[in-house]
C-alpha cells in the first residue's frame, strides 16, 4: 500500500497539468494507471484499504448476511433467566453479601418461578429532564 | 438562511431559549434521550430516554406583558412508559429505550401519544384534572369506609378546586407482534390505525384492538442465509391512508398501496439512487443504509437520511433524488475509524420544518445542519451550554478540512464523536427546534425583532 502512493505521486509529475486537489488526478489517467490511483484519490477507498489491512479477513460482502444478523439479535444475550438477574442484581449492589444469606432468596421448598424471581427494579427516579 | 414562514428576505437568526437536564461527567445511560417529537399544534413536546421514561413539556402561555419573549416549555408530565424485561425464550434482555414517540391528533380534552420500545407499542392518555369530589356518603375524607350502619344523614357529592394534576394513563398496550427490533411507528391519517415496523416486518394496528394486528409488509427470506437488506423506517402518507413508506439498509425507498394487496412486498414504487460502480467500497452499503424517512408535511416529497447525507425524493420521480445535502462530507476520508468505533452504524434522524422549506438533521460534537431548500444555503450550529444565555444568539460552526484552521475553525480530528445529535425537532408551524444532545434537551427560538 504504502509503496503506491510514491509511484502515482512520480507518475502525475510526469503530467503538464494538474491542480493541487488530490481528486482531479482522476480525470487525465492513462488505464494502467487507474486502478491505483483509484486507491490514492478516492477517500473512501483509501480508508477501505486501511480497514482491510488491519483486519484483513473481513468479509467479502460488507452488508451480508454475518452483519446483518448480528443487528437482528441486539441486545445482551445470557445464559437463561437466572444469569440475567444475577447480572442486574450485581449492578444494582456492587457489593455482594457477606454472609448471611438473602432473606428473600427462594430456595429448598419449591421450584422458583419467574415471579419469585427478585425483579430488576426499574429506575424510580424521576428523569432530570423533569427536574 | 429563510425562516420557515413569512419573510424572503431575511436570513433567521437562531437563539438560545431553554435547556433541560443535568450538566454531568460521565451521564447515566437511562439520561440519553432517545426521541424527542412535538404535538400536531406545537404546544406539547415529548421525549423519550433509554431508561423507559417520556417527559412532557407544556409550552406556557404567551403573557401580554412579555410580548418579545415566546412561550418557554415547562414540564407537565412525566411517567416510565416502558420497564425491562426479559425474553425467556431467547434469554435475551429486552431494553426500555424508548425507541419512538408519536402524538395523536388531539380530539378532545386529553393527549394521546404512542411509544415504543423494541417489542411493544404503548398508547398512554394524558389528561387533567383540576376538579376532586368532596363529600362522599360511604366514605370519609381520607378515603376510609364508613360503617353504614353509622350513617344517619345523606348527601350529595360536590365538584371543589383543586391544584392541577397531570395524569399519565397506559390506554392500550400492543404486545407479542414483533419478533424482531421496532424501529418505527406512524399513526395513519385516518386516526384509527397505526403501523409498526421492526426490521423484517410491518404491522398495521388498530387503536381500539390490541390482540389482533395485521401484517403488510414481511421481507423476511425462507432461508435467513439469504438476507440481504432490512427495514430501517417507514411511515405514512400524511394524507393518504391507504399509502406509506419504508426504507432499508440498502438505501432504498419502496412506497406501497394498501389497496392493492392486503400484503404489500410487492411496492408500488421503489426509490433508488443509481450508483457509480467505480465509486464503490466496503464501505458503500453501510454508509447508504437509510436512518430516517420522512414525509414532507405536503405529502409531496420525502426526506432520507443516509450516515453522510440527507436527500429529498418527489414520489413522482423513483431514479434519484431531486435534491441532496452534504451533512458532513470530510467524515469521508475518517470512515476507517468510524467503522472501528461503531460511530458509522449512528442513526441520525431529520425534519422538515413547517412549510417545508427548510430541513434539518444533526452531527457529531452537538453540531446539528439546517439546509434551506430555496437559497440552498445552509448553516452548522451547535448545541452547547457555553452557548446558554437567554436569547443568545448561535454562531455558524465551521469544520475545517485540512489546510490552514482560522481562528473560529474545528479541525476534523478535534470533533467529539461521543457527542452525537440524533435526535431533532421542528414545532409544527413557527421556527422553534428542539435538540437533542446526550442528557440533555435544547430549544433554541428564531430572534424575534
Amino acid at each position: 500500500m504504502s509503496a503506491e502512493v510514491p509511484e502515482a505521486a512520480s507518475a502525475e509529475e510526469q503530467k503538464s497539468e494538474h491542480s493541487m486537489h488530490p481528486w482531479s488526478f482522476q480525470l487525465s489517467i492513462p488505464n494502467n494507471l487507474e486502478e491505483m490511483e483509484d486507491k490514492v484519490t478516492s477517500p473512501e477507498k483509501a480508508e477501505e484499504a486501511k480497514l482491510k489491512a488491519r483486519y484483513p479477513h473481513l468479509g467479502q460482502k460488507p452488508g451480508g448476511s454475518d452483519f446483518l444478523r448480528k443487528r437482528l439479535q441486539k441486545g445482551q444475550k445470557y445464559f437463561d433467566s437466572g444469569d440475567y438477574n444475577m447480572a442486574k442484581a450485581k449492578m444494582k449492589n456492587k457489593q455482594l453479601p457477606a454472609a448471611a444469606p438473602d432473606k428473600t432468596e427462594v430456595t429448598g421448598d419449591h421450584i422458583p418461578t419467574p415471579q419469585d424471581l427478585p425483579q430488576r427494579k426499574p429506575s424510580l427516579v424521576a428523569s432530570k429532564l423533569a427536574g | 438562511m429563510i425562516p420557515g414562514i413569512g419573510t424572503l428576505t431575511q436570513d433567521t437568526l437562531w437563539c438560545f431559549s431553554q435547556v433541560k437536564g443535568t450538566i454531568e461527567i460521565g451521564t447515566t445511560e437511562a439520561d440519553i434521550i432517545s426521541t424527542v417529537e412535538f404535538n400536531h399544534t406545537g404546544e406539547l413536546l415529548a421525549t423519550g430516554d433509554k431508561g423507559g421514561r417520556v417527559v412532557i413539556f407544556q409550552r406556557e402561555q404567551e403573557s401580554k406583558n412579555q410580548v418579545h419573549r415566546r412561550g418557554e416549555y415547562n414540564v407537565y408530565s412525566t411517567f416510565q412508559s416502558h420497564e425491562p424485561e426479559f425474553d425467556y425464550l431467547k434469554s435475551l434482555e429486552i431494553e426500555e429505550k424508548i425507541n419512538k414517540i408519536r402524538w395523536l391528533p388531539q380530539q378532545n380534552a386529553a393527549y394521546f401519544l404512542l411509544s415504543t420500545n423494541d417489542k411493544t407499542v404503548k398508547l398512554w392518555k394524558v389528561s387533567e384534572r383540576d376538579k376532586r369530589p368532596e363529600g362522599y356518603n360511604l366514605k370519609d375524607e381520607e378515603g376510609r369506609l364508613r360503617d353504614p350502619a353509622t350513617i344517619t344523614t345523606l348527601r350529595v357529592p360536590v365538584l371543589r378546586p383543586m391544584d392541577l394534576m397531570v395524569e399519565a394513563t397506559p390506554r392500550r398496550v400492543f404486545a407479542n407482534a414483533h419478533t424482531y427490533h421496532i424501529n418505527s411507528i406512524s399513526v395513519n391519517s385516518d386516526y384509527e390505525t397505526y403501523m409498526s415496523a421492526d426490521d423484517l416486518r410491518i404491522n398495521l394496528w388498530n387503536f381500539e384492538i390490541t390482540n389482533q394486528s395485521f401484517n403488510i409488509v414481511d421481507i423476511k427470506p425462507a432461508n435467513m442465509e439469504e438476507l440481504t437488506e432490512v427495514i430501517t423506517a417507514a411511515e405514512f402518507h400524511p394524507h393518504h391512508c391507504n399509502t406509506f413508506v419504508y426504507s432499508s439498509s440498502k438505501g432504498t425507498i419502496r412506497l406501497c398501496d394498501m389497496r392493492a394487496s392486503a400484503l404489500c412486498d410487492r411496492h408500488t414504487k421503489f426509490f433508488e439512487e443509481p450508483e457509480d460502480p467505480s465509486n464503490r467500497s466496503f464501505f458503500s452499503e453501510i454508509i447508504s443504509s437509510i436512518s430516517d424517512v420522512k414525509f414532507s408535511h405536503s405529502g409531496r416529497y420525502i426526506m432520507t437520511r443516509d450516515y453522510l447525507t440527507v436527500k429529498v425524493w418527489d414520489l413522482n420521480m423513483e431514479n434519484r433524488p431531486i435534491e441532496t445535502y452534504q451533512v458532513h462530507d470530510y467524515l469521508r476520508s475518517k470512515l476507517c475509524s468510524l467503522y472501528e468505533n461503531d460511530c458509522i452504524f449512528d442513526k441520525f434522524e431529520c425534519v422538515w420544518n413547517g412549510s417545508d422549506s427548510v430541513i434539518m438533521t444533526g452531527s457529531y460534537n452537538n453540531f446539528f445542519r439546517m439546509f434551506d431548500r430555496n437559497t440552498k444555503r445552509d448553516v452548522t450550529l451547535e448545541a452547547s451550554r457555553e452557548n446558554s444565555k437567554p436569547r443568545a444568539i448561535l454562531k455558524p460552526r465551521k469544520v475545517c478540512v485540512g489546510g490552514k484552521r482560522r481562528k473560529d475553525e474545528i479541525s476534523v480530528d478535534s470533533l467529539d464523536f461521543s457527542k452525537k445529535i440524533l435526535h431533532t425537532a421542528w414545532h409544527p408551524s413557527e421556527n422553534i427546534i428542539a435538540v437533542a444532545a446526550t442528557n440533555n434537551l435544547y430549544i433554541f427560538q428564531d430572534k424575534v425583532n
